[in-house]
């Protein structure tokens, strides 16, 4: 009877751990294919897509990055910073007056900055080109910007709102009684102790900017200011493409949100957790 | 929400107690809670000028723009009541998206609300925390990378004469099977669904790593000790206590499901023949393939009318009481 249990757990023990390392296999093979398969001339790639490459092609990463793949970077590093700084600013600012300063109509102001988060971007895109194209912010790279921040903000105050409410009252008092004015209570009080909820927005808002395609793909495809994803699906959709070489670009797009997301794994998790959660 | 919090803060306020110093007193200033300060609204401006601006001015004109027939040549509008929204519902292919994006969002539930969730339990229920840890971070990357790259290698994946899938099949003697995943009509849709399911599952584990860590051990323990097997331990009580997070994950899962954007474009582009259009690619397809402004705006109050009301749905949902323990 007991041998026989513990044949069972046995065998569900097993079963446990295949079915987690299949999976595991699952998700990671493909993307160190993608690895591998950057480094392979375009014969290697169509001939023995599993195998290895004779000699590593690392002159792959220098043909994509001179083939555009620079200047997608540069683009997508620009609007990333930028877009997530401004983004951080007007929402810490508008989650400090929500939650630490007595303002009249606080709960509609919560609720129109709030609204944000349910809106689909698709649902303002008809009259986003139309607007942008008279204001000239038409593929331009400030269109991005301005796009890029304006629909980060709900989000960003809904996670900044609920930590600020938390932070204890007597702050705001006891600075008072220094004779700190409320904008600096802000910038010497408030943000500092604020600034685990401002590292969790920054992760998820770098995330988002880096990787998101349907603003850049509608207001810059075929400009000088396109973004990482518009132009490695552009380099892909080209004729005669080198395969191995828009690999390499995916790397190099993929890559650093891989780290990213293993060095503030912890942020990361805090963020997701809060934005579901509450 | 005023009154409350005014008595909150009158409690808290430390004057009576305090010694000011002189300055303050002379300079007449108010503690910071003692009034309503219009001024305070200047920390709010930023935030709704964009918002006014960027987000619900061109949504209001999203729905203006529903009534109006749009010539592209001369650039007039004429008013035209709601024979967008007439022509919207005798168009096929919107009926055939929004049936892909019901596809989209029940598969997505399957995977990525039930499966995520049974597998998030299996990854908490093993002995050693670093495992956990490994299991939880590798299921993730996926998310990191962004949908386009994700969908590039698919289609990449998906190619019918060297792609990865062929080649495996016919590797392991299941040749006949071979498909052009993506340029045929019966499997294109699903094709999508598999990669986003793929690039999506270890986001919602992680959720729900998070919400079953925060269920006490002691209860987990104690069915334990009572006899209950780690299958009835996950029934009868890791279950009912994510209950909520579950709820609002089905929620968000379906939500996004009917927003669903990049990776059909990457992959796809809504073809063949639309067999995998889904409503944002038909209003792309509409407002930039044919360029009719009208019926594109129209499909976006479609897609604006279900997120509402899902998000409605997530609101009532989120106001009830939680589980207290």
């Amino acid at each position: 009877m007991v041998t026989l249990m513990r044949l069972g757990r046995g065998i569900r023990t097993t079963a446990v751990w295949a079915l987690l390392l299949g999976l595991a296999v699952l998700v990671l093979y493909p993307l160190l294919w993608l690895g591998i398969s950057a480094l392979k001339t375009n014969s290697e790639l169509f001939g023995d897509p599993f195998g290895f490459p004779a000699t590593p092609l690392w002159q792959n990463f220098v043909t994509a990055w001179k083939q555009g793949v620079g200047d997608f970077v540069a683009t997508s590093v620009s609007l990333t910073v930028l877009a997530t700084l401004i983004t951080e600013a007007i929402s810490l600012w508008a989650a400090y007056g929500l939650t630490r300063v007595r303002i009249p109509l606080n709960r509609t102001f919560t609720v129109v900055i709030l609204a944000g988060l349910m809106l689909a971007p698709t649902v303002a895109l008809i009259p986003l080109v139309k607007m942008f194209q008279s204001l000239g912010l038409y593929n331009t790279f400030w269109g991005l910007l301005i796009l890029y921040t304006a629909f980060r903000i709900p989000f960003t105050v809904f996670l900044m709102r609920a930590y600020m409410m938390d932070l204890p009252r007597e702050v705001d008092e006891a600075a008072w009684v220094d004779g700190a004015s409320r904008a600096a209570t802000f910038w010497r009080i408030i943000l500092p102790m604020s600034l685990p909820i401002v590292a969790t927005t920054m992760v998820l808002n770098v995330l988002q900017n880096w990787n998101e395609y349907l603003f850049a793909m509608i207001f810059t495809s075929g400009t000088g200011v396109e973004t990482l994803p518009v132009g490695l699906a552009g380099m892909m959709s080209r004729n005669g493409t080198q395969y191995p070489v828009v690999f390499a670009g995916m790397v190099m797009a993929a890559l650093p949100m891989v780290i990213l997301f293993f060095f503030c794994q912890r942020y990361l998790i805090r963020g997701l957790a809060g934005g579901v959660g509450k | 929400m005023q009154a409350p919090e005014a008595t909150r803060e009158r409690e808290a306020r430390p004057l009576g107690r305090v010694d000011v110093p002189a300055s303050v007193r002379a300079s007449r200033r108010r503690p910071p809670s003692s009034r309503t300060s219009v001024s305070g609204l200047l920390w709010l401006v930023p935030a709704l000028a964009i918002l006014a601006l960027f987000v619900y001015w061109p949504l209001l004109q999203n729905t203006a723009f529903s009534f109006l027939k749009w010539n592209i040549y001369s650039g007039q509008q004429t008013f035209v009541g709601l024979d967008n929204y007439v022509a919207l519902a005798q168009d096929p292919v919107f009926w055939k998206a929004l049936g892909n994006n019901a596809w989209y969002a029940g598969i997505s539930v399957v995977f990525q609300v039930f499966g995520a969730l049974i597998l998030a339990a299996i990854v908490e229920g093993l002995r050693s925390e670093r495992w956990r840890k490994v299991f939880r971070s590798i299921y993730f990357i996926p998310s990191a990378i962004s949908l386009t790259v994700a969908g590039l290698l698919f289609y990449f994946i998906y190619q019918p004469r060297t792609g990865l899938l062929n080649v495996f099949l016919d590797q392991i003697g299941l040749g006949r099977f071979d498909q052009a995943w993506l340029g045929h009509g019966g499997t294109a849709l699903f094709a999508v669904i598999a990669m986003s399911q793929w690039q999506g599952f270890g986001y919602s584990v992680l959720l729900f790593s998070v919400a079953l860590q925060r269920i006490p051990q002691e209860l987990l323990e104690a069915a334990q000790l009572d006899g209950l097997g780690p299958v009835r331990r996950f029934f009868t009580i890791s279950l009912p206590l994510v209950r909520e997070m579950t709820g609002l994950m089905m929620i968000l899962t379906v939500s996004g499901a009917f927003q669903v954007f990049n990776e059909v474009m990457v992959m796809t582009g809504g073809g063949p023949d639309n067999a995998s259009q889904v409503l944002t690619t038909w209003l792309y397809h509409a407002g930039f393939g044919t360029n009719d402004f009208g019926s594109a705006a129209t499909i976006g109050v479609a897609i604006f009318l279900i997120t509402l009301l899902l998000a409605a749905a997530q609101l009532g949902y989120s106001r009830r009481r939680r589980v207290e323990w």
